[in-house]
């Protein structure tokens, strides 16, 4: 298993270590996970799944839950949908 | 009954703020009616709030299309005066055959509508596509009835009541009505209103208060998705609902689904009869939800929200009842609605203050009158 994985956040390509989850890619690219109804940036509060605060689309499946999701190469995350 | 406790005297009051009760309420206001509501819970709790919301027009019968019709065009009047928060989206209905049985359907219908006025469009199977992209592959086209739309019912009750309170309607929430009759209201407190008329706006619990009425609960389940927006542009109902929605079965489920405004999708729809507790029915829930990823497989993927139950009060012959009740002169009528409350509820006012103040409907009222289900009982 390689140690780096190669993905896409809002078409910006960056590698991160193997076994990190989408939130960490998305806070490594700089982004909000997504924008709320009220207009603020939102990202993982609890970490496990519990709150969907960290919902992005992953691969053009909207309101995925980043905490929970493992990245994979080629993976292509939007967020501020 | 004993002595009136009230010393207020009301022309009209009403058991029931659903969106029936609001929409009476109303209209007998804007008359110069004296008028009370009365409310157990909320304002559009029972099945208002637990429906879809569409406004829409159907050809079951003549007399079923004669009240959504009439009751589309008032809908279309108010609309400017509808706040915000009513969500009014005229998005349209699409009716969508699955083969080419259900196409011949979209013939007649269409032959139907455009006969009485109503415009359709006749949607082949790549149109169809066009619309809704997430339909699946190889449906064999639809009809498209453009002046459809859906709304938000709890606040389209809600303002239909403040309005009437504005022009001096009286609202009693919280307030449970246990007998009416003989121009008395009788509150399970103890306290008594006097009316001239009594309006029972009761919904699928109008029986309890006016013992003999046909109607009977049918259950249906609702499912709300997370925002989706795109996804969904039209009301979509399988055209296979006519045959579902009718059956004699105990249960049934079909294809409808509702883009919000919000990018949410609610899908429904399925119909239990002698189903009374409100618990979601997982059974029932798998096959709807089944059914509604046989046409639309992108459902599946979909995170939803909340599931729920409502009641919907069904007559025998899917039409509502709106005018006097045969056995007391003081009691009118105005449940009953089955599907298509939301739609039919202006309509049904203007009908019901029409017959309680002698005026003449402007649709013919006969087919709703309530004595019609009791000839129908004296058969049962």
């Amino acid at each position: 298993m390689p140690s780096q994985v190669t993905l896409t956040v809002n078409g910006l390509t960056l590698s991160v270590p193997a076994g990190a989850t989408v939130a960490v890619a998305v806070a490594m690219a700089g982004q909000a996970c997504r924008i709320s109804t009220g207009g603020e940036p939102r990202g993982p509060l609890c970490g496990m799944g519990i709150c969907f605060e960290c919902r992005a689309t992953i691969n053009g499946n909207a309101h995925c839950r980043s905490c929970q999701i493992l990245c994979e190469p080629g993976m292509e995350v939007t967020t501020d949908e | 009954m004993s002595e009136p406790t009230s010393d207020v005297a009301h022309d009209v009051v009403i058991a029931g703020a659903g969106i029936v009760g609001a929409a009476c309420a109303d209209e007998c206001a804007r008359r110069g009616l004296r008028v009370a509501v009365i409310e157990r819970d909320i304002v559009g709790s029972g099945a208002t709030a637990a429906g879809m919301g569409h406004i829409v027009v159907m050809d079951d019968s003549d007399a079923q299309f004669a009240l959504t019709r009439y009751s589309q065009r008032l809908w279309q009047d108010l609309r400017p005066q509808l706040p915000d928060d009513v969500e009014y989206e005229q998005c349209g209905t699409i009716w969508v055959a699955a083969d080419e049985e259900e196409m011949a359907e979209v013939w007649r219908k269409h032959d139907c509508y455009k006969k009485r006025g109503v415009p359709t469009e006749i949607l082949d199977a790549q149109t169809l596509k066009r619309l809704e992209p997430n339909l699946r592959d190889g449906m064999a086209g639809g009809l498209l009835v453009p002046e459809d739309g859906v709304l938000y019912p709890p606040c389209a009750a809600r303002f239909l009541l403040e309005r009437a309170q504005q022009r001096g309607a009286e609202l009693h929430l919280g307030a449970s009505v246990a007998e009416i009759g003989e121009g008395h209201v009788r509150l399970t407190d103890g306290s008594e209103i006097r009316a001239e008329v009594i309006v029972n706006a009761g919904g699928a619990s109008a029986p309890e208060l006016t013992l003999g009425i046909e109607i009977k609960k049918r259950k249906g389940h609702l499912v709300i998705t997370d925002r989706y927006p795109g996804f969904l542009r039209h009301q979509l109902v399988e055209l296979g609902y006519l045959k579902s929605a009718h059956s004699l079965r105990s249960d049934s489920v079909a294809f409808n689904v509702q883009p919000r405004r919000t990018g949410q999708i609610l899908i429904g729809s399925s119909r239990q009869y002698g189903a009374e507790h409100t618990e979601v029915d997982n059974d029932v829930l798998a096959r709807m939800l089944r059914r509604a990823q046989e046409y639309m497989p992108g459902l599946a993927t979909m995170s939803t929200l909340r599931v729920w139950t409502g009641f919907r009060a069904a007559t025998p012959d899917k039409l509502p009842l709106i005018g006097p009740w045969p056995q007391d002169k003081s009691v009118f009528l105005a449940t009953g609605h089955e599907g298509l409350g939301i739609t039919t509820s202006l309509g049904t006012a203007k009908i019901l203050v029409d017959l309680i103040t002698g005026a003449k409907p402007e649709i013919p009222a006969e087919p709703y009158l309530p004595s019609r289900a009791t000839k129908e009982c004296t058969h049962a």
